[in-house]
Parts: C-alpha cells; structure tokens; sequence
C-alpha cells in the first residue's frame, strides 16, 4: 500500500507545483479550519530530543487542537514517530534518551518531575504500528487497562468493553468469542481490539503510531473509518507514511524532516498549497 | 563419476547422513542402556529355578550342592593351576557357574564357584524349598516337619501347606508388629523426648531441676504407662510369631529349625507353573517398591530412598524457583545493562560448571554447620548439645541443591524473559500499567513456560546428585520418614535416604555385594523412572502453558 502509493504519488509530474495532488481524487470534501479558532489540547515548547549524542528532534514549536485529527508525515527517520512517542513519555523506555523543552497537556508539562507517568499514559493513550494484543482473551484484553485501575466489578467491565469494542467497530465480529484466544483474529482486528484496549479507559488523546501501515487495505480502511468516528471524541495524533491515508483523514498535517517541523497546517492548505519548498517537494514525490 | 561425487557433495546429502547416523547412535545408546539396566534389573525378581547336584570336590569327595545359578563365565584353564581341579590334557578354557548356596547362618558364604564339568546328576526336584528370611539370607532345603512350640504338628508331604497356613498368620502378626513399633511406640517416644526437651527448657529458663521434672511428670507418667502397656503388647505380638518353627534338612544334610517369625516367605520355585512365577514376581516387585529396607539394603524394598529422592527434589523445586526466577528479572529487567550485570552473568553461568561436590562442601560448611548451628542456638537450646538443625538434613540438602541449580533456572527465565516482544511491553506501559504491573500481569505469565524449562532441567540435574548429598544430608539408612503423623507432619531436619545414593551404597557398601548387585540395576531403573514421572509432569505443566502464552507470531 505504501509502495504503491508512493509509486503513484511519483508517476505524477507536478504542474505548478502547488497543485501536485488531486483532492477530488481522494474522496474528501473541503473543511473550514483555522488552527487560530481550535481549542488546544497538546502544546510543543523547544522540544529538543538526544539519542545519545545525535538530536533527533530540533526545536520543535507546535499546537495540537483538541478534537481534531492531525497527522505526521515525512520521510523516514524524520522523527515523526519519535515526537509522537514524547507524547505520551513512551521514550523514557529508551536507554540515553534526553529531553529538553516542554509539551503541556491542558496546560500542564507533562515532562515535569511530579508528574506521574502511568497516570498521563491513561490521559495519552497509543496504538502501535504493529498489533500487539495480549495473549489473554478478547475481553481481558479490553479489560486490562480497567483492571489496572482496579474495577473489579463484573457489570461495569461488562458494560465497558462492549463499549469499547462498539466504539472500535469490532463487537459485531466478537461478540460471540470474547473469551477465545485474542490471537487468533486477523491482524485488522487485532489493529482495531487494540484501539478499544486503549479507548477503553477514555484517554483524552489517541496517539497512532501508523497503525494501518501492517494491514490490508480493507483493513485499512476500516481503521481509517473509525479514526474519522473516534475524532468525536477524541483528539487523534497519527503519524503515517502515506499521504494518502494523512490526507483523507487529517484536519491539520505536519510535516517532519529531519528531526525539524517544516510546516504545519490545516491540511487541505497544506497538501494544495504548501508554503515551502521541501514540503512540496516531499509531497509531490520529488523527496523521500 | 567425480561429477556425482561433487553433487552428492553440494546436494548435502552426507551431512543428512551423518546427523542421521548421530542422532541414531545417541537413540540407540540411550534405548541399550535402559534395556541392559531393566533387563539386569526386573530380571531379578523373577523366581529362579533351585537345582541340586553332586559336585565332585577336587579331593574326590562328592558333596550335595543346592542352589540358583547367578552366573556363568569361561576362564581358561591355567586360573585353576594349584586349586588341585585337574582338566583333561588340551582343554583351554573352563565353564563355572556361580551358584547362591544361601545359608550364610550356616555354612558362612552366600555364593559359591563351580567347575560345570565337575557337577554330575544336576536335578531339579519340586520338593526343593526357598524360605526368604528377616536375617541371614535366603535359606534353601527341604521341609521336614512344622512344630508348635517345639512339639511338631505335621511331618512330611502334609508339612508345606501346614507351613503355608502358618505363615500366613505369621505374616498378620507381623504387620500389627510393624503398626504398632512405627505408629504407636513411635509417637510415643516422639512424645517423651518433646516432654524431654520441654523440661531442658524449663531448666534453661532457670527452673531447678527437680521442678521442672515435676512439671511433666504427670504428662511423663501417663505416657510411661502407655509405653509400659504397649511394650507388653508388642512383647507378646513377638512371642506369638515366634511360636512356630519348621525342621528342614539343609545340603549337607544337616537339620535346622527356622523359627516362623524369621520367615518372609517360603516358595518351591520349581513346583510353580507360569502363573505361580508371574504371581510371585509381581508381589516381588510391590515389595520392592513399597517396603521398607532389610538386611543392609540388600533385601526388602527401597520406598524409603524413593520417598526421600522425590521429596528433595519437590523441596528443592520450591526453594530453587522463586530464587532464580526473582534473580533473572532483576537481572533483565531492572538491573542497567553494563559491565557488572555482564560479569554477575558470567558469574553465574559458570556457576552452573563448579563441580557438585564443591557445593556439598559449601552447604556443609554455611548451611548445616554456620545457618543450622545458629538456629539450634537461637530456637533449640533445650537440645543441645545434640544439634537440631545443626546437621546434615533434608532441608539443607534440597537447599544445596537448589544453590547447584539455581543458575540453570536463572538462564532460561533470562531467556524467556528477552523473548518477550518489546511490543507487549510498550502495549501494557502505554495503557498505564506501571513496569511491574506490566511485569506481573503480562511478562511473567509469556516467560513462564521458559520458567518451567528451567525447573524440568534444575530437576534433571537434581535428581540425579549425589556427591553433594553425601556432605549434606542423606543416609544408608534413615529410621523415619521427612513426613510423617506427629506434629508438625514434616520434619525438614530429618535426613534422608536417596535412590542415587542407595545404589552406591547397595553397589560398593553393601556387606554383600554379591546378592546386591542386581538391586543395584533395579534401584537404577527406579531412579531414571522416577525422574522420568517428574520431568514428565513438569514438561506437561509446560505444554499447557505454552499453550495458553503462545507468543506472537512474527
């Protein structure tokens, strides 16, 4: 699915170079969004991020409206997924890892010593590129983040992952097995059992981490469905790498090189009418 | 031709060959030697025929021989030069025969060698008797007469089911006998020396002796007056079962009385029919299993040894699983990954290699003498100066060897650990699970099959330890089980006995190592069965846990 798009993205020369994409072609209709009207959710101060002694992250100044999808493209090792990663404190794992600068989540820094991770990874919930289901039951599965808060209770448990596998169009295909083995359904639904795991405990924010980037395509466009219904209620960070799947799903899109934030913007803005030169290369196939 | 060589070569076809050919060899050395062993082994019990003969004795004498053949070797001739046997000119090599005479009460040695030539008229006559006694062997001979406190009762044909009946009351008798010596008297000498060391207490808190004997002396009288009560009892039991004997004419001629109290059982293997011998080979073989040691372990059962083994083995799972299991997670997961955690994992592979006698010295030395010596100070000094925990015991040897093996467990779990894909982790962490929730919850369920493959080899190596167990804890013969009814059920002070060590014992130790040596494959065969049925359970444990965990595939 990438290659091909990528491939397809390449075949077409750019006229006037603005216009590289069709939007019409991509079944998506023009919204109205001003990122100066949004509510913001997450906000990024100076973020600098060290592997070691290479930065993969520079400087990075953004705003994420709550609510809203916004997608991360970029080519490889941009540090796409690795700001998304800072989201949620998911690189305190790294060994040598260092952070500067600040994200604020409803106005709090998230990187400040009192903070406690566990409790802002249920705040900032994460679907991964590969399906990772636990190899316990369908209904454990769902339930594991609730039992870690300690509900025990059998009807609130009940009621939450019918909820949750509602809300992540999968209770119609499980309803009937969820005590049967979670690896044992394919990796589409294993995709959307994990986004219900993770909506499960109601985080105020979704992070994707391509999470239809392992998946057929109908599969991906299923996922791709819910993200467009879970933006209800959700505000949905993703990072993909195909434009495609950020154009037809995003409200506002960034795009990442080399570890620096180029540009960002409501989406149809920028995949029509980007303001840099590097943006527009990237998206009309000429980089990466 | 050279063409079809190369491509034979390149096709891979003589590496196929060869692992073949390997993994043939180990099966069939493998499958070879537990058939020599159950064969030498089970052959054992089966009832062997009794032949009698004349042999001809190098001084010309002919004498009366009765007996089962063991063995049978050539040896050639020149072996015999100075014994006085003479062979006709030209012979090289001499069959002889090594034949259980039994008897060892009356002519002194269990075994005898015969020169096959020189056995004339050998005869197998139904009449021939085997009585398996309490002491002194086996006898061989015919019956005479039964009597009844010295007075015979029957004489002749009618003698051997006299006998039979006889025997059989003989054989409730001496059930009750054993009922009464190992439960009752047991637990009330268990009693008296609780009673005992209470008074030493009382006299340790500072109490004169004469008031501390006075404070359990009604306890102490009660139980005195039961021991009394009992002992008559038992006395009497032991009068009765010895009430009646048999006459039996012996190879000599000679006749003896055998009291019935000595008598196990008595049999006429070559009056028995197929179904007789399958009958008596099956109760042999229960006995074996099931009863108590006799005759310096060369007779009797080996439960003991096969209690303890599996006991230890239990205890040393228990004690081994937690310790490597909690080690290997720190080690993986919470420990920085750097030049010490890499040497502390050198460390303790080759911990794994130290020889085994080493940590024998070492649970000796720490365990029994330095940890158990504290322990008697500090929670037995009414004891003392008899030691408590202060000597060689089952718990310290299933300690000893949960040390040995401890480095087995903590490399598998390791390894189950590492395979854990760093996607679960990350899955639990991102809902909020802290790491050791994560931990508990996900990771060690994943590892834990690879837990278990730890425990089956820790089990493997375990079971089958001796040299340390010698230092630590285990005996030829131990007079009472680790578990047993008096409170508190298990005695972890206790030593005990072990099947590897028995055949060492029953091979090498044994006053007899001639009669041994059979009990010697069949105590071989027990041990790698009874490894066998605990690798096996803990393999199906695995399974099912593999089963359950089946980790993502890739």
């Amino acid at each position: 699915m990438n290659d091909a798009s990528a491939a397809m993205t390449r075949k077409k020369p750019s006229k006037g170079g603005a216009h590289g994409l069709d939007l019409s072609s991509l079944d998506r209709e023009r919204r109205e969004l001003n990122l100066a009207n949004e509510e913001i959710a997450l906000r990024v101060r100076d973020l600098d991020l060290y592997y070691g002694e290479k930065q993969a992250l520079d400087k990075v100044n953004m705003d994420i409206p709550r609510q809203r999808v916004t997608a991360y493209i970029g080519p490889s090792g941009c540090g796409k997924s690795t700001l998304l990663r800072c989201f949620n404190r998911m690189n305190d794992l790294v060994d040598g890892a260092r952070i500067e600068g600040r994200i604020e989540l409803d106005g709090h820094n998230i990187y400040d010593r009192k903070v406690n991770v566990p409790q802002l990874r249920r705040r900032v919930g994460m679907v991964f590129q590969k399906p990772n289901p636990f190899p316990k039951s369908i209904y454990e599965n769902v339930a594991y983040g609730l039992r870690l808060q300690g509900v025990d209770s059998r009807r609130v448990l009940d009621e939450s992952v019918e909820q949750a596998l509602r809300g992540a169009a999968l209770w119609g295909e499980v309803k009937d097995r969820l005590h049967d083995n979670a690896l044992g359904l394919s990796g589409g639904q294993q995709q959307r059992l994990v986004i219900a795991r993770c909506i499960a405990i109601e985080p105020e924010v979704l992070l994707l981490d391509e999470p239809a980037s392992a998946l057929d395509p109908i599969s991906t466009l299923k996922i791709e469905e819910l993200i467009y219904e879970l933006k209800e209620k959700y505000t949905i960070v993703i990072v993909t790498h195909n434009m495609q799947q950020a154009a037809r799903v995003s409200d506002y899109t960034a795009f990442m090189l080399l570890g620096e934030l180029i540009e960002f913007g409501d989406t149809d803005t920028l995949f029509t009418n980007p303001a840099h030169k590097q943006t527009e290369d990237y998206i009309t196939g000429r980089y990466g | 031709m050279r063409q079809n060589v190369k491509s034979w070569f390149r096709e891979g076809t003589p590496w196929i060959w060869l692992n073949a050919g390997a993994v043939s060899i180990s099966i069939i050395m493998v499958a070879g030697l537990l058939l020599l062993i159950a064969y030498q082994g089970l052959g054992h019990f089966w009832p062997k025929a009794v032949l009698e003969t004349d042999y001809r004795q190098p001084g010309g004498d002919r004498v009366r021989v009765i007996g089962e053949i063991h063995d049978t070797e050539s040896v050639p001739v020149e072996r015999f030069t100075g014994t006085g046997v003479e062979f006709p000119e030209g012979q090289e090599m001499v069959t002889r025969l090594l034949v259980k005479t039994g008897n060892r009460d009356v002519g002194g040695l269990d075994f005898r060698w015969l020169v096959e030539s020189r056995m004339e008229d050998v005869r197998y006559p139904d009449q021939l008797m085997v009585l398996e006694r309490r002491e002194w062997g086996n006898f061989y001979g015919f019956i005479k007469s039964v009597r009844e406190q010295g007075d015979i009762v029957t004489r002749g044909e009618g003698a051997w089911e006299e006998l039979q009946a006889r025997l059989e009351r003989v054989e409730r008798l001496h059930a009750e006998i054993k009922t009464l010596e190992k439960d009752r008297i047991g637990t009330i000498n268990y009693q008296l020396e609780q009673l005992r060391l209470e008074k030493r207490g009382l006299e340790l808190e500072g109490m004169s002796p004469e008031m501390a004997a006075a404070a359990i002396a009604d306890e102490r009288s009660v139980l005195e007056a039961r021991y009394g009560k009992l002992e008559t009892e038992l006395n009497a039991l032991y009068e009765a079962s010895n009430r009646d004997s048999l006459t039996a004419v012996t190879m000599s001629g000679a006749e003896t009385d055998v009291p019935l109290g000595q008598v196990v059982r008595a049999y006429r293997p070559n009056a028995m029919g197929p179904f007789d011998k399958v009958g008596f080979y099956l109760a042999k073989i229960r006995e074996f299993v099931s009863d108590d040691p006799r005759e310096a372990n060369t007779e009797g059962g080996i439960f003991p040894a096969i209690f303890g083994t599996v006991m230890m083995v239990i205890l040393m799972s228990i004690l081994v699983t937690p310790f490597g299991v909690v080690a290997a997670i720190y080690l993986r997961e919470y420990a920085k990954q750097g030049p010490l955690v890499r040497i502390i994992r050198i460390a303790v592979n080759n911990l794994a290699g130290v020889p085994s006698i080493v940590y024998g010295v070492f649970g000796l030395g720490f365990f029994v003498y330095f940890l158990g010596g504290n322990i008697d100070q500090l929670f037995f000094p009414e004891a003392l100066p008899a030691p408590t925990f202060g000597t060689p015991g089952i718990l310290w040897a299933s300690l000893t060897l949960a040390l040995l093996t401890v480095p087995v467990v903590i490399v598998a779990t390791e390894e189950g650990l590492s395979r854990v894909p760093s996607s679960i982790r990350e899955g639990s962490l991102a809902l909020g699970a802290t790491k050791a929730e994560t931990l508990w919850k996900t990771i060690l369920p994943m590892a834990s099959p690879a837990m278990m493959t730890g425990l089956i080899l820790a089990v493997a190596r375990a079971a089958g330890e001796v040299a340390p167990l010698m230092l630590v804890g285990v005996v030829k013969l131990a007079p009472s089980l680790a578990v047993d009814g008096n409170m508190p059920f298990l005695h972890l002070e206790r030593k005990f006995m072990h099947l590897g060590f028995h055949i060492y014992d029953v091979g090498f130790q044994s006053p007899n190592v001639e009669a041994a040596r059979p009990l010697v494959y069949a105590t071989a065969l027990l041990l790698v069965l009874v490894i066998i049925v605990l690798n096996l359970g803990a393999i199906a444990i695995r399974n099912r846990l593999r089963e359950r965990y089946r980790a993502l595939e890739h």
